[in-house]
């Protein structure tokens, strides 16, 4: 059936409803545990948005979640499911340590776009490799890209104990960076202005994400490099026809996807840690997969799911803290549910909701 | 034709008391602002053959997926037998005696055909036993009704023809007494299609009524006793085949005279523009595809192709649009070698002026979620009059799809729908005009009024006659043979990846292009 629903709906009606379903689930699972829901409600929210150092949290990891998500999102108009993420984003690690470990006696400015670069090419390189063997081996990105998150893994616990971690000391990391390779962070940034915000993790890297999401939106609506990937993601023989090499496609859409999520190290490792250390992802690759589809994988629509999901990390955390009867696996269970119902289910509402309008509609017409 | 007297079938009423085997009564049914089927009313006498005629999108489909439960009315009630019933799925439809036929057979591959006709009408949790009941009840059928197919092979194995003979029994195993089919000549050659119509007067002797949908007047003519036809959701005319003329048929449907055959004057061949030789094309499971073709198309002609789907006509279009890569042989385009054994691609042949309208516009020739604007250029969207370097002239390409849909009257004339959103005629019309506005010196287009209504046909030929006069080259693959032969200058038949004929469509007819279609050349022998 055609479930063609108008714009509005598609992009706020039906994310609001999955939303809302989402948190409902996750009120009975507070309940049932035998806390008040309501009230968990309002530690998360005011957890996370109540106060200064709350927003800034719930930004810095929204910022992650951006990149991640549009990571997925590139990859996806192209036809592609790139669940590396997470691998692309720790190896593109190195790439920014790299460029900081070098230049960090000089200033930010200098190292920043190294940094960008360095995140970027090799998050870049960890992608197009699984997009080769897609392209000419036909070896199922799917299960390349997962499998390169271990290899990975494996890579950066044997550079971080044998190779770039400071000699004599225990710690699985490289030294800190010097004051010349840390991003402002957002507080210094409004001083720069004047003004007084609270500190916290959030630094000018949002900025970036901030302009990789219009640069991907340029990429994929506006240039004949997204024509080709969008006609690709909708029809390989459509590709063929039209002389489009799904090959060469394929290996550029990865680059680029891997690219994006290799940015997430520029926040991380530039903009926060100061220096390379294990298992810095934390997850946020996987999450970006929840994020893009939440988002419709439109960089508008990514924008916001990110923020949400910023919102659950940030909140759930004070939750946990608040309520000590909703541990941080609870808090795991309700950003579950969101993408259960975002991601996963989203069809659940949408024939409904598509025959709800069209008899509205023709109500309106008749009378 | 004889009265019904079959073992089977209970004592009947005298045919006048008879209540008919089908009866819509006031069928309404809307898919949001749509009305597909408004006050149908019809009625199908038992033991007839009844067709049902109309455009894409009059309402056929809708109509017999109300009667097969796929959908359900809004309002109005359907009686079987003179018994009103209430039909909520498959299931219940072929509870009261209703097998449907798809147009794209609704199969399992690779198992076999005893299993495909128990599929679904098992009788208990153990295969075994339903098998072999279905292997007495599938013999006695077979004899009834001179269907035989050997049980045990393979679907995968059997000829379209059989196939369809599988989907037939299947509905006749269930106990079927009305039979629905869809477009059941689609994929069969002519003689394929005469001896379905001879199983059609075997089951109507034996009391079965059939309902036939199809656009091909032809067969309406050849086989029905009565025929309804719709236009736009509404049943417009009800007539006895033998008081009707394709002509009159074609008028209803349209809703205004419409050009049975195409005007079109002798062509006057020039320079060869395609020179095809030797060429060998294997698929990607390493079957050879096509075994040594050569043939040439000049300026200002049309060759048709004609063949039953399948033998090689696909993967000669996609190889001269340099889609696939051929294992040997020459493709040359106004002399130009195309090297499509090597470094073609898509984009250099259209560099070399060809342009390609491709059979399955929904998988090849369009995006269906992109716009329309976007499917103008599709396939042109790295030229530089529509993209300058990396960004894409968007303006340019929204102001020139614009135009191109009042050229070639494109309805809606909305250049931001999606293509998916288009009727078919109307997606036909894009892709051609897409691909015709480029004036290419060879044009390759392929079963150019599939699942396109009768109006944009006209329209459709009409710009195929108009690029041939002004001196193009166009290579027509088609599988309808009655387009074949109106629109061709010359015909060549394919069968099993050669060429097994060529004729002069004014010196030829339907029977001897069947049998060059089935491989067999009586001028040869």
């Amino acid at each position: 059936m055609n479930q063609d629903l108008p714009r509005w709906a598609d992009m706020v009606l039906i994310p609001a409803l999955n939303l809302a379903m989402a948190l409902l689930m996750s009120g009975l699972v507070v309940i049932i545990i035998g806390e008040n829901p309501i009230e968990a409600m309002k530690y998360l929210v005011y957890g996370s948005l109540g106060y200064g150092e709350g927003i800034g949290y719930t930004l810095y990891y929204a910022t992650n979640f951006i990149f991640t998500g549009l990571a997925v999102a590139v990859a996806f108009h192209a036809g592609l499911f790139n669940i590396g993420g997470e691998g692309q984003a720790y190896v593109a690690g190195i790439g920014v340590a790299i460029a900081c470990l070098w230049l960090d006696n000089t200033h930010w400015l200098i190292v920043f776009p190294l940094a960008i670069f360095g995140g970027a090419a090799f998050g870049a390189l960890w992608a197009a490799i699984p997009g080769y063997l897609q392209a000419k081996r036909g070896s199922h990105i799917v299960i390349t890209t997962i499998m390169f998150n271990f290899i990975a893994s494996a890579l950066l616990v044997y550079l971080l104990v044998n190779v770039m971690k400071v000699p004599g000391s225990m710690a699985t990391e490289t030294r800190s960076f010097e004051a010349g390779a840390h991003l402002p962070f957002m507080s210094d940034i409004f001083a720069w202005f004047g003004l007084k915000i609270e500190k916290s993790p959030l630094n000018l890297s949002f900025f970036l994400a901030i302009a990789a999401s219009v640069a991907v939106w340029i990429l994929i609506w506006k240039t004949k490099l997204g024509y080709a990937m969008r006609t690709l993601g909708f029809s390989s023989t459509a590709a063929l026809y039209a002389g489009i090499s799904p090959a060469r496609i394929i290996i550029i859409a990865m680059s680029i996807s891997g690219a994006l999520a290799g940015l997430m190290a520029v926040n991380e490792i530039m903009g926060v840690q100061h220096r390379l250390l294990l298992g810095y992802t934390a997850g946020y690759g996987f999450v970006g997969i929840a994020v893009a589809l939440m988002g419709r994988n439109h960089p508008v629509g990514i924008f916001f799911a990110a923020i949400l999901f910023g919102m659950l990390y940030q909140g759930g955390a004070e939750l946990a803290f608040e309520m000590p009867a909703i541990t941080r696996d609870m808090i795991v269970v309700i950003q579950g549910m969101v993408i259960l119902f975002t991601g996963a289910m989203d069809h659940m509402f949408r024939p409904t909701v598509a025959r709800l309008l069209s008899f509205t509609r023709s109500q309106q017409e008749g009378a | 034709m004889q009265t019904q007297t079959t073992a089977t079938r209970q004592q009947l009423p005298d045919a006048a008391g008879e209540p008919p085997a089908i009866e819509l009564i006031g069928i309404n049914k809307s898919f949001g602002n749509v009305r597909a089927n408004r006050d149908i009313d019809l009625s199908i006498k038992k033991g007839s053959i009844h067709g049902i005629v109309g455009e894409n999108g009059a309402g056929k489909s809708t109509l017999m997926s109300i009667l097969y439960g796929f959908y359900q009315a809004d309002s109005g009630e359907i009686k079987v037998n003179g018994k009103k019933v209430h039909i909520a799925g498959p299931r219940a439809a072929i509870a009261a005696g209703i097998g449907m036929v798809h147009q794209h057979f609704m199969l399992v591959e690779n198992i076999s055909v005893l299993e495909n006709v128990v599929l679904g009408a098992e009788d208990g949790p153990w295969l075994k036993g339903s098998l072999d009941r279905a292997r007495t009840h599938l013999e006695k059928l077979a004899r009834e009704y001179e269907l035989e197919v050997d049980p045990d092979a393979l679907i995968c194995d059997l000829s379209v023809g059989f196939q369809q003979r599988v989907e037939i029994l299947k509905a006749l195993y269930r106990g079927a007494d009305i039979l629905i089919l869809d477009e059941p000549t689609g994929v069969l050659t002519p003689s394929q299609a005469d001896h379905l119509f001879q199983i059609f007067e075997q089951l109507k002797q034996q009391g079965k009524t059939i309902i036939l949908i199809t656009h091909k007047l032809r067969e309406i003519m050849a086989v029905t006793d009565t025929v309804s036809v719709m236009r736009q959701g509404a049943m417009t005319a009800e007539v006895k085949t033998s008081e009707t003329s394709p002509a009159q048929l074609a008028e209803l449907m349209v809703g205004r005279p419409i050009l049975m055959r195409v005007e079109k004057t002798k062509s006057q061949p020039g320079e060869p523009i395609l020179q095809v030789d030797d060429l060998r094309v294997f698929n990607q499971q390493g079957v050879e595809r096509i075994k040594g073709i050569s043939l040439s198309v000049h300026a200002g002609e049309i060759v048709g192709v004609a063949g039953v789907a399948g033998n090689g006509q696909s993967e000669l279009l996609e190889t001269i649009a340099g889609i696939r890569h051929a294992k040997s042989g020459t493709v040359r385009i106004g002399g130009v070698a195309a090297g499509v054994t090597g470094n073609s691609n898509a984009k250099t042949l259209r560099h070399l002026g060809v342009s390609h309208v491709p059979e399955d516009r929904h998988k090849m020739g369009m995006i269906g979620p992109f716009e329309e604007w976007e499917n103008s250029v599709l396939g042109l969207h790295d030229e530089p009059e529509n993209s300058g370097g990396f960004i894409m002239k968007i303006q340019t390409i929204l102001q020139h799809a614009d135009d191109q849909m009042q050229r070639y009257d494109i309805r809606p004339p909305n250049v931001h729908l999606r293509a998916e959103n288009f009727s078919g005629g109307n997606q036909q019309k894009i892709v051609l005009a897409r691909e015709i506005d480029r004036e290419p010196q060879l044009l390759l287009i392929g079963q150019p009024t599939r699942g396109v209504d009768i109006g944009a046909i006209e329209f459709i030929h009409k710009q195929i006659i108009e690029l041939r006069d002004r001196g193009n080259a166009i290579l027509l693959v088609s599988v309808e043979l009655e387009e074949i032969m109106s629109l061709s200058d010359r015909i060549i038949v394919m069968f099993d990846g050669h060429i097994s004929g060529e004729r002069d469509p004014e010196f030829t007819n339907e029977k001897e292009l069947g049998l060059l279609m089935a491989g067999i050349n009586e001028a040869a022998q």
